[in-house]
């Protein structure tokens, strides 16, 4: 199997990532449980994912790049939040573990995980695609370089065929 | 009680020996006092993500654990960003301080009651969050020397709920412009390398 979340948490090293902001996701327990193991890391768990964009922008101004792990209901917590990181041209990298798409059980994670991508556009992120485990690493790769060389905010949707949880027993199972 | 402190001499009192220190100050009024007391590259003014002001304290003071962070926000603002408080608890970042100017209003809308006007405690909020046990709401001089102290030395995090007169007072805007704003920060943070990154 393609250890995808172990190839992300490489490209977070690579990109000298010190702090990991997230609200927990089943789709990302793996990267969460390795970003949290690692000393040269700060993993800050969040109220709601909205924190994490005031939590990116303080890291930038004190030299730290930062990222933000969240599942695609957080997005809609961040909106307002993102006007100050296109205003100020933080460069951002959020991580979004999709719900509400490709063989989703649960009605109520469907609209946000619809509007995901328009709702990031429509607030000037970048949205970059993931929809096989072999993509994962090599959009976050070009995501992180985007972020931190062209100072843009830039999120990867991995895919819910990805992480491939398939019902809510599923899901407690993990 | 009745407030008696006056906002625009509660923060100049914070920020006249400032130093090194790093500031954050949340949008609006707070924004127009850390402008009042003297417009500095270390400052770090926002102009909107309301709720926000806490957590770009708790990112800064993470990425700069040597350096002293002062958050300087209002009450309708930390109010928006209540969670932040339980997140700042749980990371406990002993260079990290909020100094809540708390007057009761939405300052920049026509004055409307916040939360706090009806007795909700920031700083018993904080405390129970984990924040320092020395958080607390100050109402007096005296008080509030005692806790210029602890924002400026103490070890963090730490809160102060400082209750101050409902005013209505002059505009002092820092600049707009957000990526000056930013930039500006982290050349005066980080020197030559801010430009390099």
């Amino acid at each position: 199997m393609n250890d995808w979340p172990q190839k992300l948490f490489g490209v977070l090293k690579q990109a000298k990532v010190r702090q990991v902001g997230y609200v927990p996701d089943a789709g990302h327990k793996r990267l969460i449980e390795l970003c949290r193991a690692d000393p040269a890391m700060r993993a800050v768990p969040l109220s709601t994912e909205q924190e994490g964009i005031g939590l990116a922008a303080g890291a930038w101004l004190g030299g730290e790049r930062s990222v933000l792990l969240m599942q695609s209901s957080g997005v809609g917590n961040c909106i307002n939040a993102l006007g100050m990181t296109s205003e100020c041209r933080f460069p951002l990298l959020m991580l979004v573990t999709m719900r509400g798409e490709q063989g989703e059980f649960n009605p109520w994670q469907v609209p946000m995980g619809q509007a995901t991508r328009p709702a990031l556009e429509a607030m000037g992120v970048v949205v970059q695609y993931a929809a096989s485990a072999q993509e994962v690493q090599p959009t976050a790769e070009a995501a992180a370089r985007l972020a931190w060389g062209s100072y843009a905010a830039v999120a990867v949707l991995i895919a819910q065929r990805v992480i491939g949880i398939k019902s809510f027993q599923d899901q407690a199972g993990r | 009680m009745s407030a008696i402190l006056k906002r625009r001499e509660i923060v100049a009192a914070l920020l006249q020996e400032r130093g090194e220190l790093l500031v954050v100050a949340g949008l609006g009024s707070t924004a127009w006092d850390v402008s009042a007391a003297g417009d500095s590259a270390l400052s770090f003014p926002l102009w909107g993500a309301m709720g926000a002001a806490a957590m770009v304290g708790l990112g800064l003071a993470l990425a700069q654990p040597a350096r002293r962070v002062l958050v300087i926000t209002g009450d309708g603002e930390m109010l928006m960003g209540l969670g932040s408080l339980a997140t700042i608890g749980v990371q406990r970042p002993r260079n990290l301080a909020i100094a809540v100017i708390d007057n009761e209003r939405y300052g920049e809308t026509g004055m409307q009651a916040t939360h706090t006007a009806s007795g909700v405690d920031l700083a018993g909020v904080a405390r129970a969050c984990g924040l320092g046990a020395s958080s607390a709401v100050v109402w007096t001089e005296a008080e509030f020397a005692a806790a210029r102290k602890a924002l400026l030395g103490e070890p963090g995090p730490v809160l102060m709920q400082i209750k101050v007169l409902a005013e209505k007072i002059p505009l002092v805007l820092p600049p707009r412009d957000g990526g000056l704003l930013k930039a500006r920060f982290r050349r005066a943070v980080l020197g030559p390398q801010a430009d390099a990154e």
